[in-house]
């Protein structure tokens, strides 16, 4: 393919057609600050906060949704845009209740990470902003929109992602609020709970409800998995404190089938891992109850009672049901049990219920 | 499937989605078609009796009725062979049979099929000609399709079709099952089915048999095939089943019939379930063993795309829980068979080594996006889709298939058609989803779906009791009155145990692939009491 020159803060920087100021800038490593873009979602130019200086280009264009075109002199980080971003977000600070001491966020939002690097001291004064209801109107989605930066990744993920168009930007100006149908909870609305807007939220606007006050971000270790429920095979993180499964999130980054995207189920049908009914001791059968046993006790039960029944009936008196649910490993070896140790093809599973 | 997810955005022109809810059971696919729908590079065809998310999305929607798939879909290629819109190279050069299929097809004009299926003529015909009119055309189907007692001849007429336009072996064509459970590929693949050994190497094949013995240091095999799930549950009734080893399967909610299974598994000597609740399987068992869930263990599983990826462990299991496999090497070994691994991935790596499919693959490969099966040797990137350039057998077989009715029909008795599946919120027999707060809150108990036409009629209103009953058993609970369910159908999800479908559902087979018949039986709906 065709490739071009661009010149970024004094260095040649090579861009292909089609690519945005921002994109050839992030390849080649630099950096300009975002806070509406997400690589996942198209470009939307709302927060202003990526602007650049071109040269022979009037006013400060936004990285995000200016193509590059071949000859481009780009500058990234001047006194002018330093002070343009820091305005810019001193006027997201001031309008919203960003007070990261008592927000779930407090070191994943990235409003924070910008306010840091751009080195804002304090809160801006000014007039108190319209405080909004929290939407806790359902057990899996917490929407507080005093903390929302209007960056619309949420609609651009529900809308352009997940093609659900629950959620659009709503009113005008100041008044301009991210909403469902006629302003309705989540709860009442369409929503299917798939989470993807949570997931793109840069601060603390959404939030997975159960992981409110179960971890600060910096206490989690996430591990990839395989999504446990349907087919479609969705990577995702368990994002774990101690011993626990906090929340369930994934990511456009992690390669899979799912490009990022999880349903109501991967992500939010996770209760079920350290649930309090699972069941912890092995259990037997007796005088018509289960009690507890050893694992000693009821696998020797087992043997010697599978070893009676197959003497006694045959092998093919004896028959497993395996499991969609279990591992490839697990299955084979359940497979070899019942063909290599017990000497059955009474093998089968529910693929076809 | 044949072929994969991504295809389904990126290369398909036209897909025809049939027997699958896909914005309900596959979300996360359905955004991979709702994408290229919307970006206006596919069209959809949809047929499927309930009025379903993705018909809203259709050019064309099919509403047949249940249990008329082999009807309508012989009637599309009656359509596709009558206006000559096949693909001639394809099938000169890759498919054989076309002058039997072309004779079994005969008798299916639009007229007769609308007469069986209800669809009217003209737009069996539309969707006829804009399937074959498709540069890659993908057919994507589930339990729509395959859960009746004709369920292997629609999946063969199914693949009769797609051969016919030239839509195997190409990138955004194919024959698509979506796959419900998170493993049932793998579980197919290794083993877990009892006329074929891992890599769906039959049983009653000797070289087969020969090399799994010699691997696993046994003096001989079982040659005779095994018995399916409805069989065994048949067995244990009759007597000649003794003993169940159930891992991580709930027969008492999941399987047709439920009265004969309970039947069936309280007269077994032995029942062992291995699982991670007190499911209401492990409630009647002799023995349960409490096992680890998929975060709590290592492991692979093989996704609807073929698609092998890690399953890593993130928490430790609660209690004296174990994984699966290590309480089946313990059995093993207790009953005079040393079975004993390192790790996970060395059973991954004895079979693959047994398992064609997969004797490429090794955790260290798998690491990133995963190996789509075939994946025959070590240097070999997988396989996106199937059947390029030659199928397995040579030629593709075009399969003559006739329609039969369902085993059971509506009657003045039972006037309804009764069909069975999930809801997105819910999954399976509920013993996980059921124990998540979030999705739960949204769908907790279980609703009779009907039509308001019928529930007018038999005056019942939205949220009122109802008692709906079959031949072998009936079930209590309260109507969701809308038009997503045809007139004369109800639909009921089988995730509940307190109001369990499959007390209702027959269990009537296909006689090849042994699936029950959970999409159509015959009930009739009353007002109940609370």
């Amino acid at each position: 393919m065709d490739t071009f020159t661009i010149t970024a803060d004094g260095k040649e920087i090579e861009g292909r057609p089609g690519q945005t100021v921002l994109q050839v800038c992030q390849d080649a490593n630099v950096s300009i600050p975002t806070l509406c873009h997400h690589p996942a979602l198209k470009p939307y130019g709302g927060c202003r906060l990526c602007v650049v200086e071109i040269e022979g280009m009037r006013g400060l264009p936004a990285a995000c949704t200016t193509p590059a075109t071949a000859g481009m002199v780009v500058h990234t980080h001047t006194d002018l845009l330093h002070r343009a971003r820091r305005t810019i977000l001193e006027l997201l600070l001031a309008n919203g209740d960003h007070d990261c001491l008592v927000c779930n966020a407090n070191g994943s939002c990235e409003l924070q990470t910008l306010v840091y690097e751009h080195e804002i001291e304090h809160r801006p004064e000014g007039e108190p902003f319209t405080r909004r209801p929290i939407d806790d109107s359902n057990a899996m989605i917490r929407r507080d929109l005093n903390k929302c930066v209007l960056c619309s990744r949420c609609v651009r993920a529900c809308m352009d992602h997940q093609v659900n168009g629950v959620i659009d930007v709503a009113a005008r100006g100041s008044e301009s609020v991210i909403a469902t149908f006629n302003d309705m909870p989540l709860g009442d609305s369409e929503c299917v709970f798939c989470g993807e807007c949570v997931q793109v939220c840069p601060t603390g606007a959404l939030l997975e409800k159960r992981a409110q006050f179960a971890s600060q971000p910096w206490a989690l270790r996430r591990v990839r998995t395989t999504c446990t429920y349907c087919g479609v095979g969705c990577q995702l993180e368990l994002n774990v404190r101690g011993n626990s499964v906090v929340k369930v999130t994934s990511s456009h980054e992690l390669p899979g089938p799912n490009g990022g995207s999880l349903c109501v189920k991967g992500r939010f049908a996770s209760d079920f891992i350290g649930h309090p009914d699972r069941l912890t001791h092995p259990l037997i059968r007796q005088n018509g109850k289960l009690r507890e046993a050893t694992w000693d006790e009821a696998l020797g039960h087992i043997a010697s009672k599978l070893s009676e029944i197959r003497s006694e009936h045959g092998p093919d008196s004896i028959a497993f049901f395996s499991s969609a649910r279990a591992t490839n490993e697990e299955n084979y070896l359940l497979n070899k049990l019942a063909r290599a140790v017990v000497g059955t093809n009474n093998i089968d599973h529910c693929a076809r219920l | 499937m044949t072929n994969s997810i991504a295809e389904l955005e990126n290369d398909a022109d036209v897909i025809l989605i049939t027997g699958s809810n896909t914005t309900q059971m596959h979300p996360v696919i359905s955004s991979f078609i709702k994408r290229a729908v919307r970006a206006g590079r596919t069209k959809v065809i949809v047929a499927d009796p309930r009025r379903i998310d993705m018909v809203e999305l259709a050019e064309i929607w099919l509403r047949q009725r249940g249990g008329t798939d082999v009807a309508w879909l012989n009637g599309l290629i009656h359509v596709i062979l009558a206006e000559d819109l096949y693909d001639h190279e394809f099938v000169e050069q890759r498919t054989e049979g076309l002058a039997e299929l072309k004779e079994a097809v005969a008798p299916y004009t639009p007229d007769r099929v609308e007469q069986i299926s209800g669809i009217p003529a003209d737009k069996l015909r539309s969707a006829a000609r804009l399937y074959a009119s498709a540069k890659a055309g993908s057919i994507v189907y589930a339990m729509g399709i395959t859960q009746h007692i004709s369920g292997t001849d629609a999946v063969k007429s199914l693949a009769n079709l797609a051969m016919i336009c030239g839509n195997l072996g190409i990138p955004g064509g194919g024959v698509n099952p979506l796959r419900g459970q998170n493993n049932v590929q793998g579980a197919c693949d290794l083993g877990a089915l009892p006329n074929v050994l891992p890599g769906y190497q039959l049983v009653t094949n000797v070289e087969a048999r020969a090399r799994f013995a010699e691997s696993w240091g046994v003096t001989g095999l079982p040659d005779r095939p095994g018995l399916t799930v409805v069989e065994v549950v048949h067995g244990a009734v009759e007597g000649s089943v003794k003993a169940l080893y159930v891992m991580g399967e709930n027969p008492m909610v999941s399987d047709p019939d439920l009265h004969h299974v309970k039947k069936g598994l309280r007269s077994l000597d032995l029942l062992v379930v291995q699982d991670l609740f007190l499911t209401e399987t492990a409630q009647i068992a002799d023995v349960v063993l409490p096992a680890a869930c998929f975060a709590e263990k290592d492991g692979t599983f093989t996704n609807t795309e073929r698609r092998v990826q890690r399953v890593r462990k993130a928490v430790d299991p609660p209690g004296q829980a174990r994984s699966d496999g290590d309480i089946i090497c313990d059995l093993a070994t207790r009953m005079g068979y040393p079975m004993a691994y390192d790790s996970a991935s060395d059973i991954f790596d004895e079979l693959a080594r047994l398992t064609p499919q997969y004797r490429g693959m090794s955790y260290g490969r798998l690491e990133g996006e995963g190996l789509q099966w075939p994946c025959p040797t070590s240097s070999h990137p997988g396989t996106k889709f199937l059947h390029k350039g030659v199928f397995p057998r040579g030629r593709g077989k075009l399969h003559p298939v006739e329609w039969i009715p369902p085993a059971e029909e509506r009657s003045r008795r039972f006037p309804f058609l009764l069909n069975t599946g999930r809801v997105l919120y819910q999954y399976h027999t509920g013993s996980m989803t059921r124990r998540s707060e979030g999705p739960n809150e949204r769908y907790p108990e279980c609703r009779v779906e009907m039509h308001p036409a019928d529930a007018k009629r038999l005056k019942i209103r939205d949220g009122d009791w109802v008692q709906v009953t079959s031949r072998r058993g009936s079930l209590k609970a309260r109507a969701a009155v809308g038009r997503v369910t045809p007139e004369g159908s109800v639909f009921i999800p089988f995730h509940f145990a307190e109001a369990a479908a499959n007390n209702l559902t027959i269990a009537a087979l296909d006689p090849v692939a042994k699936i029950p018949s959970y999409k159509v039986c015959a009930v009739r709906v009353a007002k109940a009491q609370p």
